[in-house]
């Protein structure tokens, strides 16, 4: 851990005090960021203990009483250098998940028609905006205590599929996310939707999963 | 164990969980009611000896006990422990076996 003294601006945000101290006071510093506008979700670092998007995180947040921040890293991921993670293990769990849409039409065929208040287009509008952060992976007590657990991101992302009329993969996905390295695992703790950025319940998907799978294997499905 | 088998755990054990929240009000509910004026060791027993409601109600709570117990161990064993594979599952096994054959014999010593 080292410390430095970084000016107090206005609007600062933690990327802001990372980006000074990488030009200003130690060109080696390593960390990642792409978009600064909470789009790309290259930016999460754990901030006074907590996970968060550092380029949408002003420092008046952030900063307790003393005029001291500690930024590490996010947690559940390993460490490359300073501030960045190595985000592999993290992705391979989405395509774990299944996470890629399957579909049976080609270019030829005309438009689905999926109406915009139908209940499952609801649920994934709820859970659709996910920008890949890895906040809710990084504050996942289940993912620290089992690293097989596919966690709330690649999870939430299976969710939005399994909700997606046009997808016809759902089985074997339901397979993927089943049991003890998928949703079965979930402790409902919350800290996933309690700190991601985009307001996304990866603990409501997860919950409606579990639902799936028990409906898949009571049908004899799975 | 195949994910399709831990999902069998998981639906098992949410619904030994539901038997058990009901077996426990009735449980409860009936010691209260029971002692209420004051009844003995003996008194009881003497309602619950050769009951086969009783009997029949207490085997499933203490079967409940035995598939709920020792599933909710196996996380805690993974996530405690880092004990996962099949010994797990075997000494799970065991444990609910246990369980059942304790409380299956209280059962019994309160029936017969
Ligand atoms: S709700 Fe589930 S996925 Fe989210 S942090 Fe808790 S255990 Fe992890
Ligand atoms: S669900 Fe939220 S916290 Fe998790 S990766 Fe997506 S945007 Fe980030
Ligand atoms: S830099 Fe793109 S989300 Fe923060």
């Amino acid at each position: 851990m080292r410390d430095f003294e970084v000016p107090r601006h206005a609007s600062q945000t933690v990327l802001d005090v990372v980006t000074h101290i990488q030009r200003a006071l130690d060109p080696a510093l390593a960390y990642r960021f792409a978009c600064r506008v909470g789009v790309c979700g290259s930016c999460a670092m754990t901030v006074n203990g907590v996970a968060r998007w550092t380029c949408r995180t002003h420092i008046d947040k952030a900063v307790r009483n003393r005029n001291e921040i500690t930024i590490e890293p996010l947690r559940n991921l390993p460490v490359i250098r300073d501030l960045v993670t190595d985000m592999r293990e993290f992705f391979d769990k989405w395509a774990r998940a299944k996470g890629s849409f399957q579909g049976d039409r080609s270019r030829r065929d005309d438009f689905s028609r999926i109406p915009s208040e139908g209940a499952s287009r609801k649920q994934i509008d709820a859970a659709i905006e996910c920008i890949g952060c890895g906040v809710c992976y990084s504050s996942c007590d289940v993912v620290s205590w089992n690293p097989d657990y596919l966690g709330p991101a690649a999870l939430n992302r299976a969710w939005t599929l399994i909700r997606d009329e046009r997808d016809t993969a759902s089985i074997e996905r339901l397979r993927a996310v089943a049991g003890d390295a998928g949703c079965h695992s979930c402790h409902t703790h919350m800290s996933c939707t309690e700190r991601c950025p985009k307001g996304i319940s990866p603990t409501a998907g997860i919950a409606g999963l579990k639902r799936e799978v028990s409906l898949a294997l009571l049908r004899g499905q799975l | 164990m195949s994910a399709k088998t831990q999902s069998l755990l998981w639906v098992a054990q949410r619904a030994s969980a539901a038997v058990l929240a009901l077996c426990v009000i009735v449980h409860l509910g009936t010691m209260i009611y029971a002692i209420r004026g004051g009844l003995s060791a003996s008194e009881i027993l003497s309602r619950t000896q050769g009951s086969v409601g009783w009997l029949a109600f207490y085997s499933v709570f203490v079967l409940a006990v035995a598939v709920h117990a020792p599933i909710g161990l196996r996380s805690v064993l993974l996530e405690w422990l880092g004990w996962r594979g099949a010994s797990r599952d075997v000494f799970l096994a065991g444990v609910a076996i246990v369980l059942a054959g304790l409380g299956m014999r209280a059962v019994v010593g309160v029936f017969a």
